[in-house]
């Protein structure tokens, strides 16, 4: 079996999970959603910062309910003993990696679509520059992905997990924040191309860390 | 696996504690006497006799802490000393960094007036103080295996290293393109006074000095918490078998 065919049997198996479990449509949404809310109640709606703080606000939104899907994903991991399943299946370590990653960029995604619709909706944001926005979202998607999919792993096994991941991820993940937001604020006023050096940051750093995560996952999954 | 459980021979350390002494007692001399007064900072300018070493030092001890990491890895240099030396390191670059950030805090309310600015410089070193802060909170999480969690250490600390340039790029990269001239005094790039240089290198040699006196020190401790845990293990079995036990030293 090719690694990517692997790769598609495991984001299968966790999109699966998923589905059936529906922690992510049940838990994670709402948690993205009544913290969009929540912004609106620190800054005052009427006085329209909400609109032009809005990339950020979104990005940090994202960024919380990321930790959850990603805790999530090496949870399941955990039940049943399905970790030590999971390992004796054969799979190449990079396949799982890429499938886990994977999974976690679609439901962000799909996540990424609502929480952006309620934003624009709510916080009534006028949306210029689809095209930039898009690739946007999948550049740092990707590399939220990777680093979380690293970092769970990295993670996974170990007590104090929960109160570890943030820790371990929000620093690494600054340049995301910051170079997805930059990106967001200059397609929304209509100037893509300032915009493109930063989707440029956020494609490396997905590269970067997709390829770090495919070398050191295996090693990893062994260890924990 | 054997490891050394000291990384200096104890009279090579005890030399680097009274050196360490000695040239920070000469920092201070020359930091607050022996320099002159700077002509546009006054007094407060002298925190940098301070604030730059700490810098340089926290960036020396990263770069150690990764480079140690990187040996572990390397299978034909693997050996428990190389983790302890990242862990130590780290744990130095740590307080290094928070005395960077403090100093340079300190340093420019009176001279800029705030106690922070977002300044790439400052914005990078922060982030840095985080991403290590949590490198050390993985560390300190026990397990059973110690090759195990110490090929996960290296491999975190190797990330985070990675993560380095990143932050440092788009940080720049945002302050630069949002906020054209920046806080800093352009005095700072003046020319620097003779006295004034020979005090910042004294400054650098001191920390140095002092970086590996107590970079020694924490790794005898991180090996002597490992024998203890070695000791306690045998302990608990000896009791279960019904052995004698033998007291710890």
């Amino acid at each position: 079996m090719s690694v990517w065919r692997e790769a598609g049997l495991v984001a299968g198996k966790d999109l699966r999970i998923e589905s059936r479990s529906r922690v992510a449509v049940s838990q994670i949404l709402p948690f993205g959603l009544i913290v969009i809310l929540l912004f609106a109640f620190a800054l005052d709606p009427d006085r329209g910062f909400l609109a032009r703080v809005a990339p950020g606000l979104f990005w940090i939104a994202v960024l919380l309910a990321s930790l959850l899907a990603i805790g999530r994903a090496f949870q399941t991991e955990e039940q049943h003993n399905a970790r030590d399943g999971l390992r004796l299946a054969g799979l190449d370590g990079a396949a799982i990696f890429l499938g886990k990653a994977a999974a976690i960029a679609l439901e962000l995604l799909v996540l990424e679509a609502i929480l952006g619709t309620g934003v624009v909706l709510l916080y009534n944001v006028s949306v210029h520059g689809i095209g930039v926005l898009l690739l946007t979202a999948l550049a740092a998607t990707i590399g939220l992905a990777a680093t979380g999919t690293l970092y769970g792993v990295l993670a996974a096994g170990i007590r104090l997990r929960e109160t570890l991941l943030p820790l371990l991820l929000l620093p690494v993940l600054a340049p995301v924040m910051l170079g997805a937001t930059r990106a967001f604020e200059d397609g929304l006023e209509g100037a893509p191309g300032d915009a493109w050096p930063w989707v440029a940051l956020l494609g490396i750093f997905a590269v970067l860390y997709t390829a770090i995560g495919v070398l050191a996952f295996g090693p990893l999954w062994e260890e924990s | 696996m054997r490891t050394r459980d000291r990384l200096l021979d104890p009279r090579l350390s005890r030399a680097l504690g009274v050196a360490s002494l000695v040239s920070l007692v000469v920092l201070a001399l020359f930091g607050l006497w022996g320099a002159p007064e700077d002509g546009t900072q006054k007094e407060a300018q002298r925190l940098m006799y301070l604030h730059v070493p700490a810098a340089w030092l926290a960036y020396l001890a990263f770069g150690v802490t990764a480079a140690a990491s990187a040996l572990f890895l390397w299978p034909r240099t693997r050996s428990l000393v190389w983790d302890r030396l990242a862990g130590a390191s780290a744990e130095l670059g740590v307080l290094f960094t928070a005395l960077t950030l403090v100093l340079g805090s300190l340093w420019g309310k009176p001279v800029w007036g705030i106690w922070w600015a977002w300044d790439a410089r400052l914005v990078t070193t922060a982030v840095l103080f985080f991403l290590y802060l949590g490198y050390l909170a993985l560390r300190r999480i026990p397990s059973g295996d110690p090759i195990g969690s110490a090929k996960r250490n290296a491999i975190a600390a190797l990330i985070a290293f990675v993560d380095v340039p990143i932050v440092h790029f788009s940080v720049e990269w945002w302050r630069t393109l949002h906020q054209k001239a920046t806080v800093f005094n352009p005095q700072l790039d003046a020319k620097i006074d003779g006295v004034m240089a020979l005090t910042l290198w004294i400054g650098v040699i001191a920390f140095t000095i002092l970086y590996l006196y107590l970079l020694d020190k924490r790794y005898r401790l991180a090996s002597l918490e490992d024998e203890m845990e070695e000791r306690e293990v045998e302990a608990a079995i000896a009791e279960r078998i019904g052995a004698p036990v033998e007291v710890a030293r």
